[in-house]
Parts: structure tokens; C-alpha cells; sequence
């Protein structure tokens, strides 16, 4: 450091312009792939909320037995289509926390109908980490305390109460484990399928592409819902809850591979032709290895997308399959097993909140098209 | 010349692929086990009633499902003749629902022809509202109204088609008293077509179309201000708009043109996802299509009526494949060359 005579401050090092510029671009173009696609998907910010969205979503699946305040099969038999409580914090002017009054069923002898009565002056405080109903943390370990529960000898439907009395809220979230995984599982299926097919057809060509090429267009003119419908139809009804739903996921993606196996042998057949192919062939590598090795990952993030964006109509159709009453059957819960309740008018008008689970449906489904979207457009970060 | 040898290639593609899929649809309706009559025998003989299971054994015979199962699709399609000689879906008996004790062809009659209305009604409605909605997403990109008809794009991507039935229905009967489900006046059905009828068919139709042709409109208006996008980037529209050209005017003449390709040629992966839709929809809505048939037909097994459901349904979206195969070579002579050699 030098100080001038005009009071200035001078670095002795010696300054290349030239090499400073070279510096930077250096960095950018040496970064590693996944960190340019990050930067670009960054300033994607729809895609970046509904990821971070989802991952928290799938994240707390796990424990939402914790945070459910009611076991989803709980029937309170004394509150049937009760309506959503709301939570409050402040009474006559005081305030006390989060605290909701308890309400009590009155027949209405003129309508027929339940009638729901707050008691406005016995405000009750929501206990936190309280003991309930039991449940399995991951399915394994055993536990009883729930982040909130109902206060004692009062009931707590945020969401209002189903046809038996059972805690819409805490059905939805027990619901969200079924309806999220429906899509993932479905998605492997018909991503292993599509590459699995379209890899062979794309690589070995010839005789195999004609065929496989033949069966991807049969099935794609093929409308699914009926095939779904058929297929699930099929399924025998002695079958345990997870068995039903571990079918019905394969169903899902026994139908979707072809859309991914025609990508997939789009970029085979350009592909194939590249010199490091010829190289990795001439070197003896097997077919089997050039595919996994060389060709895969070279578009496995378009692939990743594009599966994004094929999981919305996995969660939708299992939506469909239950609510038509031939997806996922009782014990088990999911979305389209709770709307089957809304599937009237009747319902809708009486019981709005028994269509509540439509907004975690759309919303997921919304967020998975939003982040596929994000995705694609920052897949390719050297455009 | 050419367009005719190309319709005749595609026809006859079309019938190879409804070939294979009847194969498929009859692995299909025969993958739960056992079937309808050797179920009912069962039932029959474990409740103690030996009387009607003479019938049914008669009825096993009858409808030779008591033979080998490719024999059994052999006499359903009409390729060999069953007890009765050649009598199968090519000879036009479609089977007997062992549901409802009536030929097939009975049962489905009226709901066959409701059925592709409707689905013609979503896809007339489809293009009529992608068509504007894209363009004019594409050319006031990054507006007010970019964002807006994204946004319920998205939306109607993203709600099951059930629930905008509901919703539609709900509003509609409160606001604009629209009537709630069929797809005519109890009064009209089964009464010779008069243009009463029409008319309250019509009325019936509004809801039902717009529910089945939301996702499929959302979808292709992305896609077409995707195109258009691409499109307006491209010299010649710059040199349009430097002559002085209006720019409504520019826009239908050229990209419009160019972009509008690959939305003729989308009709094809259109029409499965709406055909689906309108199955769906018509349970829920109780539209006299196809769609309830369907699937009270697999919940009881019925499977010669679900297996010419599922033919029917299949048979719809190929032949609408075909036309849009037909029509886009029509528009764009680049297609049909290559078209003739694979």
C-alpha cells in the first residue's frame, strides 16, 4: 500500500486487467454443472417457492401423526358434519393465547338438521404437546404426544367434521402420506419403464425401435382414465389397504411410460451418432454400459423435469380412482378417498368444509407444475 | 392425389392399431378372476339355489365362456364362430350384458351419440377458447393480461375436473339457473329428436363442456404462446412491423400461421386426456354418456358391456387422431413425404 501525496491510497501489487477479466469467466465457466443450473433456477422464484414447498411438504410427512391432533379414523359420534371451529386469541377484550369455545349439537327439529352452538362464555385454551391418541412416528416408534390437541372435554375440528365425525384437518394430513406418495412411486415405475424401453429402442434401433415404437403410439392414443378404471377394477377387494395402494401407484405408472420412453429414444437416436459413443464402443465397453454410463447422463436433468411434471397427473388420477370409488378404499385415508364425501351437491351446499381436501390438491398440483417448470427452463445453464 | 393414398395408409393404420387394441381391451376385462356367470354359479350354489344355476351354466355355454380363453376373443371379435355361428363385434352384436339381461347394443343405444357430442362440444370448445387466449397471451407477453390468462391456465390445469363440475353447477344453478345434471330434460329422453330437445340439450351442455374442455384449453393455450413466442422473435416479423403493417393484421398472417402447425397435430394427445375427462365428468355429473355405463359395467364385472366400452372409447380418439393425422398434412405439405416413407 502506497500513499500518495494527494492522500490517495495505491495497491503495490502489480494489475493485469487483462487476467481479471479472464479470472472471473474462469470461475463461471469451470463451476460445476449443478451449480450453474442452481444460479439459473434461483431467479426462478415461483419454481423456487414451490420447491422449497414440496420438499418441506414431503419432509413432514413422516411426522404427521404429530402434528394431527385426532388419529384419522377417530369418530366422534356426538359431532357429525361439525363445522370448522375457529381458533381465537383474545375474550372480552383479555387476551389469552390460542383458545377456541367449545361447541355442543343441538337437533333442529324443523330442518333435520345438527346445529352446532358455541359456548362464547367458556373459552378454552388449545393444550401443545399434549397427550392423545396413539400413533407411529416413521411408522415405527410408538408416541402419544401431539403438537396441539383438543382441550379437555371439548372437541377441535379446525376444519369442520366429516359424515362420521371424523377430524377433516387431521384427515388431511394423514391423507397428504397417501396422496403425495401415490406420485412418487408412480413416477419410478413409469420412469424406469420409459427409460427401460425407450433406451432400447433409441440405442438398438432397427426391428426393436419399430415395435417398441408401435407400442408407445398404441398406448399414448389410448385414453387412460377408462384403462386406469379397468385396471383398477381389477384389483381383488379381500387385498389389505397397503397392497391396494402400492398397486394402484403402478397402475398410475404402467400408463404414463410412454410419453418419457419417447423422449427418452429421441435423444438416443441423436445421441448415438456423438464420437465418444464410438469411442466407448470401440474401447469395449457394452451396450449396457454405453447407455448407463455415457447416454443417460447426459439428459437425466431433462428427464428429471419432465417427470415433475408428469407427477400432477399421478396425484390426479388417484384423486379420480377413489373419488369414482376404485382407487384407495376406506380404512385407507387420501384426498380423493375424503371427497368422495363431497361427490353431491347436496353436500357441498350443507357441508362446504367436506370439500376442503380440493385445496391441498390443487395447491400441490399447482407447485409441481410451477418447480417442472423452473426446472426446465434452468436445465440448460450454458444457453 | 398423394392426400388420398395417405388417408387410405392412415385408415388402414388405424385398423391395426384398433386391432392390437382390442387384443388389450379383452386382457383387460378378463384380469379379475373368474367372471360374471361363474361368479353368480358360485354365489348361487353357496346360498343353496340350484335353480338358477342351470340358467347360468346355460348362459356359460351360450356365451362360450366356458372355452379357451383366445377362443373366447376369437368368437367376441367374430373371427370364428361361436355356438352360433359368426356372431361378434365385426358382425355388429356387441355381446350381452349379463348386468341388466339385455344385449349390449341396447343398454348403450342413445348414450353412444351423447357421447361423441359432448367430446365434440369440448373439443370445438377448446380451440375456440386457446386460440384468442394464447395469442393474445403471446403478444402482450409479460402484461396484465399475460399473467392473468396464466393464471387461470394454471388453475384449471391443476383442479380435478369433479370439483369444477361441482363448483360450476353450484353457481350456475344460483345465478344463472342452469340446470343441474343430465344432459336433457327427464321429459325428452327417449322421445323422438324435436327442436326442443335440441334446445334443452344444448342448455345441458354448457356446463359439462366447459368442465371437460378446461385442462385441455389450458394446456394448449401454454403451448401456443410458447409457439407464438418462439415465433415473434423471428426477422420476418420485425420486417412486418417495419413495411407498417397493423399489428393485429401481422400477427394473424404470418406467425399465427406457422405457430398454428403443432396445434392441429396436438388434437392427438387432446383427445385421450379428454375422452378420460368426459368418462370422469359424466359419472359425476350424471350425463347419459358412456362414462356411468363404464363403470358400473367394471364393478360388476359385466365384462362383455365394459369390453365394448372401452372398444367404443378407444375407437373415438383413434378416429380423431386420424382426421387431425389427415388434416394436418392437408395444412403443411412438409408432412406428407415423410409421412409416406416411414
Amino acid at each position: 500500500m502506497t500513499h500518495l501525496p494527494d492522500g490517495r491510497f495505491v495497491d503495490d501489487e502489480p494489475y493485469d486487467p487483462q487476467q481479471s477479466i479472464l479470472e472471473l469467466e474462469r470461475r463461471d465457466l469451470d463451476a460445476p454443472n449443478w451449480l450453474l443450473v442452481w444460479r439459473k433456477f434461483r431467479t426462478h422464484k415461483l419454481g423456487l417457492v414451490s420447491g422449497v414447498f414440496l420438499l418441506l411438504s414431503y419432509l413432514l410427512l413422516p411426522f404427521m401423526g404429530f402434528i394431527a391432533p385426532y388419529s384419522p379414523n377417530y369418530r366422534n359420534a356426538d359431532h357429525l358434519y361439525a363445522p370448522p371451529q375457529s381458533v381465537r386469541w383474545v375474550h372480552e377484550g383479555e387476551f389469552i393465547g390460542p383458545f377456541i369455545y367449545p361447541i355442543t349439537a343441538e337437533a333442529d327439529l324443523e330442518t333435520f338438521q345438527w346445529k352446532f352452538i358455541p359456548d362464547e362464555s367458556n373459552p378454552l385454551r388449545i393444550p401443545f404437546l399434549c397427550k392423545g391418541d396413539s400413533y407411529k412416528l416413521f411408522g415405527l416408534i410408538e408416541s402419544e404426544t401431539h403438537l396441539f390437541c383438543a382441550p379437555e372435554g371439548a372437541t377441535l375440528f379446525l376444519w369442520g367434521s366429516d359424515r362420521l365425525g371424523r377430524d377433516v384437518f387431521s384427515r388431511i394430513l394423514y391423507g397428504a402420506q397417501l396422496s403425495l406418495t401415490v406420485g412418487l412411486i408412480g413416477i419410478s415405475v413409469s420412469f424406469f419403464l420409459g427409460i427401460l424401453f425407450g433406451s432400447i429402442a433409441g440405442y438398438l434401433g432397427g426391428k426393436t425401435d419399430w415395435l417398441i415404437n408401435r407400442m408407445i403410439e398404441i398406448l399414448r392414443s389410448l385414453p387412460e382414465l377408462p384403462l386406469w378404471l379397468a385396471l383398477s377394477a381389477a384389483v381383488p377387494s379381500n387385498w389389505s389397504p397397503v397392497a391396494v395402494f402400492f398397486i394402484i401407484s403402478v397402475i398410475l405408472g404402467i400408463l404414463d411410460w410412454p410419453g418419457l420412453a419417447r423422449s427418452v429414444r429421441a435423444k438416443f437416436l441423436s445421441l448415438r451418432e456423438e464420437e465418444y459413443v464410438r469411442a466407448a464402443e470401440m474401447m469395449g465397453a457394452s451396450s449396457a454400459r454405453v447407455i448407463r454410463r455415457h447416454l443417460l447422463p447426459n439428459f437425466m436433468s431433462h428427464l428429471i423435469a419432465s417427470a415433475t411434471l408428469s407427477i400432477p397427473a399421478m396425484i390426479l388420477g388417484e384423486t379420480a380412482l377413489s373419488f369414482l370409488g376404485l382407487g384407495l378404499r376406506a380404512p385407507a385415508v387420501s384426498w380423493g378417498v375424503m371427497l368422495n364425501d363431497a361427490q353431491n351437491l347436496a353436500s357441498i351446499e350443507l357441508y362446504p368444509w367436506t370439500a376442503i381436501p380440493m385445496l391441498p390438491i390443487v395447491v400441490v398440483v399447482l407447485a409441481f407444475n410451477f418447480l417442472g417448470d423452473g426446472l426446465r427452463d434452468s436445465l440448460d445453464p450454458y444457453s | 392425389m398423394a392426400i388420398l393414398r395417405y388417408s387410405f395408409y392412415r385408415f388402414g393404420t388405424m385398423l391395426l392399431t384398433l386391432l392390437v387394441v382390442s387384443v388389450l381391451v379383452f386382457v383387460i376385462i378378463n384380469l379379475p378372476p373368474g367372471d360374471y356367470l361363474s361368479n353368480q354359479i358360485n354365489e348361487l350354489k353357496a346360498s343353496g339355489q340350484s335353480a338358477g344355476v342351470a340358467k347360468a351354466e346355460f348362459l356359460r355355454k351360450e356365451y362360450a365362456l366356458d372355452r379357451a380363453l383366445w377362443e373366447q376373443y376369437m368368437i367376441w371379435m367374430g373371427f370364428m364362430p361361436g355356438p352360433h355361428g359368426f356372431s361378434g363385434m365385426i358382425q355388429g352384436n356387441f355381446g350381452w350384458s349379463f348386468e341388466f339381461d339385455r344385449p349390449v347394443s341396447d343398454i348403450v343405444g342413445d348414450s353412444l351419440w351423447l357421447t361423441v357430442l359432448v367430446n365434440m362440444a369440448a373439443v370445438v370448445f377448446v380451440y375456440a377458447t386457446a386460440l384468442p387466449l394464447g395469442v393474445i397471451a403471446a403478444a402482450k407477453a409479460r402484461t396484465w393480461a399475460d399473467y392473468t390468462s396464466a393464471f387461470v391456465g394454471y388453475l384449471g390445469l391443476a383442479t380435478p375436473n369433479f370439483l369444477l363440475a361441482l363448483i360450476l353447477y353450484y353457481y350456475g344453478r344460483k345465478y344463472l339457473d342452469i340446470p343441474i345434471g343430465g344432459l336433457m330434460d327427464p321429459a325428452f329422453e327417449g322421445q323422438p329428436m324435436s327442436w326442443a330437445k335440441i334446445q334443452s340439450v344444448l342448455v345441458h351442455l354448457i356446463v359439462p363442456t366447459i368442465v371437460i374442455g378446461t385442462a385441455g384449453a389450458s394446456a394448449m393455450m401454454q403451448r401456443l404462446r410458447a409457439n407464438m413466442l418462439d415465433e415473434l422473435g423471428k426477422p420476418y416479423v420485425e420486417t412486418a412491423i417495419a413495411k407498417g403493417m397493423s399489428p393485429s393484421r401481422m400477427l394473424a398472417k404470418y406467425p399465427l400461421r406457422v405457430a398454428f402447425n403443432p396445434f392441429v397435430a396436438d388434437i392427438g394427445n387432446l383427445l385421450p386426456s379428454m375422452v378420460s375427462g368426459s368418462v370422469l365428468v359424466s359419472v359425476v355429473m350424471g350425463l347419459q354418456t358412456i362414462g356411468p355405463t363404464l363403470l358400473t359395467a367394471l364393478k360388476t364385472q359385466d365384462m362383455f358391456l365394459s369390453g365394448f366400452v372401452l372398444m367404443f372409447v378407444a375407437l373415438l380418439t383413434l378416429i380423431g387422431t386420424m382426421i387431425s393425422d389427415i388434416l394436418l398434412v392437408m395444412l403443411d405439405p412438409r408432412i406428407r413425404y415423410e409421412g409416406r416413407d416411414a
